[in-house]
């Protein structure tokens, strides 16, 4: 499963910024989202992303999710640099290296749960039988082998999160990018996905989660810590971490 | 994402919006029947005319009165003076006067009740001369037409049309039966081959007299030597313009007038298709123009469902950004679900239109001719609107920004 995109790479680092800034103009403002974030992701790394609103961790999210290019610095995402790519090649990337998980789950309602796993198998030109088989892999990967032929408005919003993983994971991506993937659980869903966040992670996946909560926070291995478009912490998760760092956050 | 994934993603998502998408359908459908159908009528029309016209004869000339100005000055219409006579028909009857003239059947008409027994029916009669059989290219199916002799003598004969003869007399033989027409008991010696009945005149129900019997025994009142159309047959097509020219001089002479105060009008059978046709072709015109407008509110309405749907499916297109698919994979699903729309409410349009035309006749009385290039015609057209009003939907779809797509609610 954990075949690498480029083997040479397998001790370079997945995720590399360099000095990443992006300006927004809202009208006559110029907003400066982030102002020189560097950050390097190792491979296999558990990464959380915590920060206030405002403090840049959706503008570093849509960043390292290929989904917006910097206004400045460099991004590299598993050896290649993607800061200065176009549309269709960051389409591409986003396809081959990033499973994403987002907070409203993005399901297609009209779809059964593994034509919407094997939904990103279809943009990179994956035979059929091959995409089921994929897709059915994946979703019994996170325990919902049972589940194949179930709509999404058939199944629990913790069932929907996971249908949502398999979909980040049949790709087989560089990166695995949660945002807030756990924003519309309740606690018991919350600590089911958590848990197979842990699982992946110690298959070797690399993670990178974005998320306001402390607690989830806490599952990881590091937290990032955004304020004001800049670093302030970046640490390893300290389980007797003085409350004052959950208040940041 | 080949174009089978794309063809199948966008039928399903014509599918998981069933309703609206048969209310799109409906609009081009409509449209396209509409079409297909006005086409059809025109068509139908003109082929009718054209046969009508065909079946009076071929190169025939016909010659009708003019117009009558009383001593005010107010001029009556075309016809409604009698002034061609029987001495009009004599006239041009001359190989000399008139060497490209093969045959002159002069006509006088009224309508009559016929009685054979108990049985009534009301008719055209008409009073001709032997001529009129081959002048107006007719046959007979049984018994044998009037001869010059008969006509000379004003004989009590007659040759009914087919439906005449059915209406008065059924199954039985009509020949040699008596027919009575306004107080004349009248014999029956032939009848007509049938003419193929169209809507306007009925050329199988009519009784054919000598002349010289109509105006004598069956005409109440009026001159004897009046007649109502004159049927000139050239010699051939080349001469039916001599012809034309040999019988307006002659006429003019005998009626002692000049071109400009004629008392009749001569046409041909090419002129009164000429006008007919035309006349026709500016009908079918003006109601397929009408149909093409409703055939562009259709598309209009495949442009409006895209747009809505553009809108609606925000999050989907976001979604399918953020899992790999290029603005012009987003751009390609979007005009194949516009496209789709068009082809088929085209087909069904068409099937429509078919069954219209099938449909159709027996309620308005009218042929309904489809040219099959109109029915291809109309799916390329129903294609082509499809794809026109999905472009801009589509374009708009594959521009947005995934991360605002996936963000809004």
């Amino acid at each position: 499963m954990s075949a690498l995109p480029f083997p040479d790479a397998a001790t370079s680092p997945i995720l590399r910024l360099l000095d990443v800034g992006k300006m927004y103009a809202t009208g006559s403002v110029q907003v400066e989202a982030l102002r020189g974030v560097s950050m390097e992701v190792a491979r296999g790394e558990y990464v959380a992303i915590m920060g206030p609103s405002g403090s840049g961790k959706s503008t570093l999210m849509h960043i390292v999710g290929c989904l917006d290019v910097p206004t400045s610095g460099s991004y590299h995402l598993a050896g290649e640099d993607v800061s200065t790519m176009d549309e269709d090649a960051l389409a591409h990337v986003r396809n081959r290296q990033i499973g994403f998980v987002f907070q409203q789950f993005n399901l297609l309602a009209s779809l059964p749960a593994w034509r919407n796993v094997e939904l990103p198998l279809c943009y990179s030109g994956v035979g059929r039988a091959e995409r089921k088989k994929r897709a059915v892999e994946a979703l019994e990967r996170v325990g919902l082998g049972d589940r194949l032929d179930h709509r999404p408005g058939e199944l629990s919003g913790g069932q929907q999160q996971r249908v949502a993983v398999a979909r980040a994971l049949v790709t087989d991506p560089a990166l695995i990018l949660a945002d807030e993937p756990t924003g519309n659980l309740d606690s018991h869903s919350t600590a089911d996905v958590l848990r197979l966040f842990a699982e992946l992670h110690d298959q070797g996946r690399t993670i990178v989660l974005i998320t306001h909560e402390h607690d989830v926070a806490e599952s990881a291995q590091r937290v990032v810590r955004l304020f004001d478009g800049q670093i302030a912490i970046d640490g390893q998760v300290d389980s007797t971490a003085p409350s004052s760092l959950a208040s940041i956050g | 994402m080949n174009w089978g994934e794309t063809i199948r993603t966008a039928l399903e998502a014509i599918r998981s919006r069933r309703m609206r998408s048969s209310l799109t359908m409906l609009g081009i459908l409509i449209g396209i029947a509409a079409v297909m159908l006005t086409v059809g009528l025109g068509q139908g029309a003109q082929t009718q005319v054209r046969n009508q016209i065909n079946q009076l004869g071929s190169n025939l000339l016909i010659v009708s009165p003019g117009s009558t100005t009383t001593t005010t000055g107010i001029r009556g219409g075309r016809g409604s003076a009698s002034t061609l006579t029987t001495r009009d028909a004599a006239a041009l009857s001359s190989p000399v006067v008139a060497p490209d003239i093969a045959r002159v059947a002069p006509v006088v008409t009224g309508s009559q009740s016929l009685t054979a027994g108990t049985t009534n029916w009301t008719t055209n009669v008409v009073g001709t001369t032997p001529d009129w059989l081959p002048v107006r290219a007719r046959s007979l199916t049984e018994g044998r037409f009037f001869t010059a002799a008969e006509l000379n003598a004003a004989a009590p004969v007659t040759v009914l049309g087919s439906t005449t003869a059915t209406e008065l007399f059924g199954g039985r033989d009509p020949l040699g039966q008596s027919v009575n027409i306004n107080g004349t008991a009248i014999t029956v010696i032939g009848i007509l081959n049938t003419a193929g009945s169209s809507t306007t005149t009925d050329d199988d129900d009519q009784a054919l007299v000598p002349q010289t019997t109509y105006s004598s025994r069956i005409a109440s009142s009026g001159n004897a030597s009046g007649i109502s159309t004159l049927y000139i047959q050239a010699t051939s097509t080349d001469s039916l313009s001599a012809a034309y020219q040999e019988t307006q001089k002659t006429l003019l002479a005998t009626h002692g007038v000049t071109l400009a105060a004629a008392d009749f009008t001569v046409s041909s059978q090419q002129s009164l298709l000429t006008t007919a046709t035309a006349t026709d072709k500016t009908l079918t015109v003006l109601l397929a123009g009408i149909a093409a407008i409703s055939l562009l509110v259709g598309g209009i309405g495949v442009m409006n469902i895209m747009l809505v749907s553009v809108t609606e499916r925000i999050r989907e297109i976001g979604l399918r950004k953020a899992l790999g698919a290029t603005p012009r994979v987003v751009r390609r699903q979007f005009l194949v679900e516009a496209s789709t729309l068009g082809l088929v409410g085209g087909l069904l349009g068409i099937v429509l239109g078919l069954v219209g035309a099938q449909v159709l006749p027996h309620f308005l009385n009218q042929p309904v001719t489809i040219p099959p290039v109109a029915g291809i015609g109309a799916l390329g057209v129903a294609l082509i609107i499809g794809i026109v009003a999905g472009v801009y939907p589509a374009s708009r779809a594959a521009r947005l920004a995934p991360i605002d797509a996936l963000r809004s609610e």
